[in-house]
């Protein structure tokens, strides 16, 4: 029922049923003032339940919003805001909210108490995955996934500040007022559609007028400020190291397609003020969880700030002062008040109501809505009939983000509550309720200091006016849980009871922990906002001790649920990783190439031509372009790293096993380099471009690896070297020419001709391609004639498009990665593939390469018993000689009569290939004594392809092996 | 988490790398022997407390940096470049 | 007392007032056969089956706080034995047969849920290298299939295929592997142990390692003295610390790992899914919550929390892989204390003291290998000597480099397994 007709609203729906609404107000509100009690199911016994409070701290009230892939389950219909055409659905009921089947659950309540799944469903064994899960996964959850791609918008965004303000209630605004006028910066945060905080549902005035009047002063001069930022529909979610903040910022309006649902903020202050208010938390009595039952100050808000009235008796049930404002606003807002129920004994208040003194509500009765409530005054029990039962068992300070550090927060006996520990999170202050301070009139003055002392820290000169406000005390006698029969909810959304913690400290799990852990108490959605105190002190009372050697579990980010989505925004589709191109990558899609990954990069596949259906008759043609025409492949993801200074040669000497200082000028040399515990990182080669200049190559995947390695070396390990290193990968497009035809090709391009006498195998130095500076190496990474030409990436493209026009009028083309990896099979070239970070130079007999004229990194570790043990798997080659032609790549070997066990491995393959030279099947692996057993026949299995082949050992280099076609 | 690096100052955590403790720049002589190079290799304080490790500016500046820093509060007291590091 | 069907239909009906606990708190006695410092899931185990399969039952275990506190309590469940190399094997292999018969053996519902676990890989490379798993899981005599992206679609049909950075070149598929309730499992192992006569003595922080001529004679406790001719120290997140009561180093670093629960949801995952080029990972508890995690924060830490920048590289790769859980909500993030060695691998073995064991380094990689260690750490303790599945798993394998196990192949990075 509303108390005020509004003037705007729009409909929207509720299962089906259309409920009128004011866009903007809560859906909670909305369903209120049409009367709807029923909301939700509960998650274990699904208990009817409806509204329980007006924030995120919902503990009831869930519900699913949207439909098809923007169906969001699990959102508070408190916090949900009403726009038009919103649907609303239940969840966790079938078939219908009112007639749930699982309200069975219900009926078995004496024999589900908690942790009863631990004794049982164990026989038979195999009934487990096949019919108790699957029952028990059903039931459980509460809403449900579309099961469809997310479809909605979310992003995420950095922010900076002086200082973050955590709450825009009277301490928030107050501190705002005093830091802004100072000339913070500032951020106020608030997860509320407004400022305010409870001043947006208490009746009081400020400075001599009503709050409401004084809060939007207070904004109207905060927004003037350009030092200040407002952000309202925020929540701070986690407080993280040097003072980052997460927070997420729901986007106002109504949810549309074509902008973000969330935003997620990192923010990064330098201090923080905490002033996020205080939750308040129920009253254990039988069946409290009747969809009726509320909490007091909810009702406040509902009957102050959105004018609905949450019922048409209500009654009244705390234990402290605070209770009595409900009953008043009730009544001042013309709703009956069927009584005043407070647990302490002679009360005063004024009213025109019942006030009960030393009174305590032990039943209730309803099943859809509440009827009635039973109290017991002096053991005399009545019952009164009401819709709507206010309760209040006091107030939590928010200290939540003052525990996300590990910080553990203070008991305080006189309100009965914790607090925050101060410097809890380093930078942060806390005020205001969240500190314990409950009256409005102390909330603005700590707001108030607090920012002062901020302001001052960051060399500001703040002043301190706090107005005049309301300074009614908060009187407590702390009730927690009423004796007697009857179930006593305490955590509603898991659906735990007083019975289940006592149980749980009967069976010894008396550890707060452990409590927690056995009946799931404060692990459901809200996290124990709003429970986690009553059921510490009913396990403090269970186990005889106070509450706080009873202790608290820990409150961990974040403070509201936040979706995967916005955590993880941009990252849908491609957006998880950047995108790497090389120059010639347009020009390999636009011939048909299937493009694929290598780590960050694309690269080219195969080059397909028509008439070509199958992938290997592309690779064919291609390995045959280079090995008896010419090729043309884009190698420019390589890593490229230009080293120079005068102690450059001392820093290759020092991270490749082998002398690079020896290297003269114009000349190129391979180089293998370990990681500093003996174990292969990379190879590849480094040509010496001058006197003091060096440019190494990587392989694609470790090139960043290498980068950091060398900066490594130089700026940790040897400091004392004379050179510098810079990453130029992106700064060179470079081409792998290859083939008997390369230098044909090169002749037809390059300024000036090349002679064999001037550019002999392992060469280099400068040419120029139609006027433009490159860099020509004669090194081969497929055993021929072969050349990499780079230019400036700016030319890469048409470089590209003009080798390779080139080599097809010379009876070649362009290659792609299959043809590459076939090429350097067939060479027995390694690639990470073989150096896949275990291997050692031994392993892949290059032990030889390691100088022993100078130190390097890995050498001592290399040297080790264990890497350099006969026994190791070697790297060798394996050619089928059986009947079964294929060979795979991570199969495993074993000798021809052993059984296909770990026992028996002798080692296992890395990389496969058909080699069309060949006509034969190639693989690379690594066997045991390897070298020594060339010759061998032996068994590679592979029992996931279910292919098993007789193979011979043999020598790596199957083709070309004394490489007189690479130096030719 | 932020980290002040000395050449471009304040940043956030996601533009470092992490190695390690700091004992990397304590490189043995390669004929220290298999205790010293165990040490250097694998074995570590690995103090529950104040510790000195080496991050790396990647997305940065590229500088190698010792950071002294708190394990159990990540509360980080100084950094300064490895390469000027005494040894 | 048994549990049973029957016994919670007959204490439903009687108030459930019969059960007792489920381990005792006996105060500590001043000596014992031997010890073993820390209640967490390998230390229980430890326990229990030097009970059981030793006979040794005057025996103690202390734990500074609540047992099943530590990584047993902070993980995300996943139990598989999905690794290659010798070593690793046949160790995981054992442990999950352990894990097949845990619920019978302990009475008690661990919900081992052997609901099935899919690497998926990325190129034809990351294949090859699952392939040499899938074929070493299948030499040691586990489960593995290799899937096509046709295979992998029939069974995880929400994933992204056709968007997605990095597409879904297949998957290694465990049938064997899956998830358990892991609080459950430190109160099993707890309860077997207890039955059997072990004394589980929380609240009792080691402050000291009593050693003599090199022999280990005993511990000094927050709660006195205590005499023992074997100690085992299994206490990972703090193994420095109490190692470092006994004079030694250790090869580890310990680092901070994060993981992530949302609201509970209606069925919607039902395996355990694993991306490798995203470092990520998840499954749906019984209750309905998503569980999933990433690779580690990377920086030393004992904090037992972390920070934003890989949770949101986890959620990203969520959302690049399976964007259908973009509206699923995270509830709660927790770190755990991850003791990092240079390979990966752990350790199980004697110390240079006599009579003092220790049981370490188990990296993120601990969880399901709560029934393997405790059961090869009691064969140490017990008998001297390596219980075969766990030989491997020794302290100077670093120094010599014999036999390391380095499954990732990153070298002695602690960090980078």
């Amino acid at each position: 029922m509303r108390l005020q007709e509004p003037e705007d609203t729009v409909s929207f729906t509720f299962d089906g049923q259309s409920i009128r609404g004011v866009p903007g107000e809560p859906v909670a509100a909305a369903l209120m003032a049409a009367g709807v009690k029923l909301v939700a199911r509960s998650f274990k016994y699904h208990r009817p339940r409806g509204i329980m409070s007006a924030g995120s701290e919902e503990q009831n009230a869930l519900v699913t919003v949207g439909r098809g892939a923007q169906a969001e389950p699990n959102v508070r219909a408190t916090v949900l805001e009403v726009s038009a055409g919103l649907e609303v659905f239940s969840q966790n009921a079938w078939p219908s909210l009112k007639y749930d089947v699982m309200a069975v659950n219900d009926l078995m309540a004496p024999f589900l108490g908690a942790g009863f799944y631990y004794k049982t469903f164990m026989w038979p064994k195999a009934f487990w995955e096949k019919l108790y899960e699957p029952i028990i996964r059903r039931a459980a959850g509460l809403g449900g996934l579309s099961g469809q791609p997310n479809a909605d918008r979310y992003e995420k965004a950095f922010a900076f500040c002086d200082v973050l303000i955590i709450g825009g209630g009277p301490a928030g605004l107050m501190a705002a007022l005093t830091a802004g006028r100072a000339g913070a910066d500032i951020i106020l945060a608030d997860e509320d559609t407004a400022m305010g905080g409870r001043l947006l549902r208490e009746v009081e005035d400020i400075d001599g007028q009503p709050a409401a009047d004084w809060v939007e002063e207070a904004l109207v001069e905060l927004r003037a400020l350009p030092n200040v930022r407002l952000m309202t529909r925020t929540t701070v979610t986690g407080a993280y190291d040097q003072g980052t903040y997460g927070a997420l910022e729901r986007i106002a309006g109504p949810r549309h397609i074509d902008k973000p649902l969330e935003c997620f903020w990192r923010v990064v202050a330098k201090r923080a003020i905490l002033s996020a208010g205080a939750l308040e938390r129920p009253i254990a009595f039988p069946d409290n969880d009747r969809p009726g039952v509320m909490m007091a100050s909810a009702v406040r808000s509902y009957v102050n700030r959105w004018g609905v009235a949450p019922g048409k008796t209500v009654a009244v049930f705390g234990n402290n002062d605070d209770a009595h404002r409900t009953a008043h606003d009730l009544a001042a807002a013309g709703i009956t008040v069927a009584a005043l129920i407070d647990s302490r004994p002679d009360i005063q208040a004024e009213g025109d109501f019942e006030v009960l003194s030393n009174a305590t509500v032990t039943a209730t009765k309803g099943r859809h809505a509440l009827e009635g409530i039973t109290v017991t005054q002096d053991g005399e029990a009545r019952e009164i009939p009401v819709d709507c039962l206010a309760i209040s068992g006091g107030w939590n300070p928010t200290v939540h983000l003052t525990c996300h550090m590990n910080g553990r927060p203070t008991w305080r006996e006189d309100i009965a509550s914790f607090v925050p520990t101060p410097d809890s999170i380093p930078g942060m202050v806390t005020a205001g309720a969240c500190n314990g301070a409950f009256t409005t009139a102390a909330c603005l003055k700590e707001g108030a200091e607090a920012a002062a002392d901020v302001a001052r820290g960051l060399g500001l000169k703040p002043k301190v006016t706090v107005p005049a406000a309301d300074e009614r005390a908060y009187k407590i006698a702390p009730l927690w849980a009423m004796p007697g029969k009857g179930r006593k909810w305490i955590d509603f959304q898991n659906d735990v009871h007083v019975k289940d913690i006592n149980l749980a400290a009967q069976e010894n799990f008396r550890s707060v922990e452990h409590m927690k852990r056995y009946t799931t108490q404060g692990m459901a959605p809200d996290q124990g906002k709003s429970s986690n105190v009553v059921a510490l002190a009913v396990l403090a009372d269970a186990t005889g001790r106070g509450i706080p050697e009873t202790g608290t579990t820990t409150f961990r980010p974040p403070f509201v649920p936040v979706s995967i989505a916005a955590m993880g925004a941009g990252s849908q589709g491609k957006g998880f990783a950047p995108e790497r191109l090389t120059t010639s990558h347009h020009a390999s899609v636009a011939r048909g190439a299937p493009m694929i990954e290598a780590g960050l990069w694309y690269r080219p596949s195969y080059f397909p031509q028509q008439g070509e259906t199958y992938w290997r008759q592309s690779c064919d043609r291609e390995v045959g372009y280079v090995r008896n025409a010419v090729g043309v492949c884009d190698v420019s993801t390589l890593g490229k790293i230009d080293i120079q200074g005068p102690d450059a040669a001392a820093l290759l000497d020092f991270v490749y096993v082998n002398m690079f200082s020896t290297l003269k000028q114009g000349r190129v040399r391979y180089g293998l380099m370990l990681r500093e515990d003996g174990h292969v990182m990379d190879d590849g080669t480094t040509a010496r471009l001058g006197p003091e200049h060096f440019v190494m190559t990587t392989t694609t995947a470790a090139a960043g690896q290498v980068m950091r390695h060398l900066e490594f070396a130089l700026q940790v390990l040897r400091p004392d070297l004379d050179a510098r290193i810079a990453s130029v990968t992106e700064q060179w497009a470079q081409f792998a020419v290859a083939g008997p035809r390369s230098r044909a090709l090169l002749n037809a391009v390059l300024d000036a001709r090349l002679t064999d006498a001037d550019w002999p195998f392992m060469a280099c130095g400068d040419v120029a391609v139609a006027g433009v500076a490159g860099r020509l190496f004669r090194i081969s990474f497929s055993g021929e004639h072969a050349y990499e030409l780079a230019v400036p990436a700016r030319y890469g493209a048409s470089l590209f498009r003009l080798l390779t026009a080139q080599a097809e009028t010379l009876g070649g083309g362009a290659y792609g990665m299959e043809a590459l990896n076939v090429l350097r099979i067939e060479k027995g070239f390694i690639t990470h593939a073989e150096i896949h970070g275990r291997v050692t130079a031994f392993d892949i007999g290059m032990d030889r390469m390691i100088s022993r004229k100078k130190d390097c990194i890995g050498q001592t570790a290399a040297a080790r018993s264990g890497l350099m043990s006969e026994e190791r798997e070697q790297l060798v080659g394996l050619k089928p000689v059986g009947a079964v032609k294929q060979l795979t790549a991570g199969a495993y070997l074993f000798e021809p009569g052993a059984a296909a066990e770990r026992i028996n491995s002798q080692g296992y393959t890395t990389s496969e290939a058909y080699s069309p030279t060949l006509k034969t099947g190639l693989a690379l692996g690594f066997l045991k004594r390897g070298r020594a057993r060339h010759g061998e026949v032996i068994r590679m299995v592979d029992h996931l392809r279910e292919i098993e082949a007789k193979v011979e050992v043999c020598d790596p280099v199957f083709f070309d092996p004394d490489g007189g076609r690479a130096r030719g | 988490m932020r980290i002040t690096c000395p050449n471009c100052g304040e940043r956030d955590r996601r533009e470092f790398y992490y190695q390690g403790d700091a004992v990397a720049l304590a490189r043995p002589a390669s004929d220290a022997g298999p205790q010293a190079w165990d040490d250097y290799l694998h074995n570590r304080e690995n103090p529950a407390g104040d510790t000195q490790d080496l991050w790396f500016h990647e997305a940065g500046c590229g500088a190698w940096i010792v950071v002294s820093r708190n394990t159990v509060t990540h509360a980080i007291d100084s950094t300064t470049l490895a390469a000027t590091v005494k040894r | 007392m048994t549990y049973s069907g029957f016994r919670v239909i007959k204490e439903g009906l009687f108030g459930q007032s019969g059960w007792k606990p489920v381990w005792r708190d006996p105060d500590p006695k001043p000596e014992y056969d031997a010890l073993i410092i820390g209640g967490g899931g390998h230390g229980l185990a430890t326990a229990y089956y030097l009970a059981k399969e030793h006979g040794l039952t005057n025996i103690a275990v202390l734990e500074k706080g609540y047992i099943g506190g530590g990584n047993v309590g902070r993980n995300t469940t996943i139990v598989r034995a999905n690794y290659f190399l010798p070593g690793n094997s046949e160790f995981y292999s054992h442990s999950l047969k352990l894990w097949e018969g845990m619920e019978q053996e302990l009475n008690y519902n661990v919900m081992h849920s052997q609901r099935g676990l899919i690497n998926l890989f990325h190129s034809d490379g990351q294949r090859d290298a699952f392939a040499r798993r899938g074929n070493a899981m299948i030499n040691q005599g586990d489960d593995a299939i290799l899937l096509d992206t046709g295979g992998v679609r029939k069974i995880l049909p929400y994933l992204d295929f056709d968007n997605a950075r990095f597409p879904i070149y297949g998957g290694l598929y465990h049938p064997r592997g899956g998830t358990a309730r892991h609080d459950a499992v430190a109160w099993g192992y707890a309860r077997g142990a207890d039955q059997r006569g072990v004394d589980i003595i929380q609240n009792c922080e080691v402050t000291g390692i009593d050693i003599e001529g090199g022999v280990v004679k005993g511990v000094q406790t927050t709660r006195g003295a205590i005499k023992a001719k074997k100690v085992g120290i299994v206490v990972a997140g703090r193994s420095g610390q109490v190692a470092e009561m006994a004079g030694m180093r250790l090869p580890i670093e310990s680092h901070v790992l994060q993981a992530f629960v949302t609201e509970g949801l209606k069925p919607v995952i039902d395996h355990v899914v694993s991306f490798g080029m995203g470092h990520f990972y998840i499954s749906q508890s019984d209750k309905g919550g998503l569980v999933f995690g990433g690779d580690l924060d990377f920086y030393s830490s004992y904090a037992a929390r972390g920070n934003l920048p890989m949770k949101e590289h986890v959620m990203e790769a969520a959302m690049t892989l399976m964007p259908m859980i973009g509206k699923a909500k995270v509830l709660r993030s927790w770190g755990g204390i991850m003791d990092m060695t240079p390979d990966g691998s752990p350790i199980i073995d004697k110390t240079l003291t006599d009579g003092l064991f220790i049981d370490c380094g188990w990296c993120y990689g601990g969880f399901k290998a709560v029934p393997g260690s405790g059961f090869s750490f009691a064969h140490l303790m017990a008998t001297g000597q390596h219980h075969a599945p766990a030989a491997g798993f020794r302290l100077d394998r670093f120094r010599d480099g014999v036999g390391l196990m380095d499954e990732e192949g990153t070298g002695s990075q602690h960090n980078l397994h």
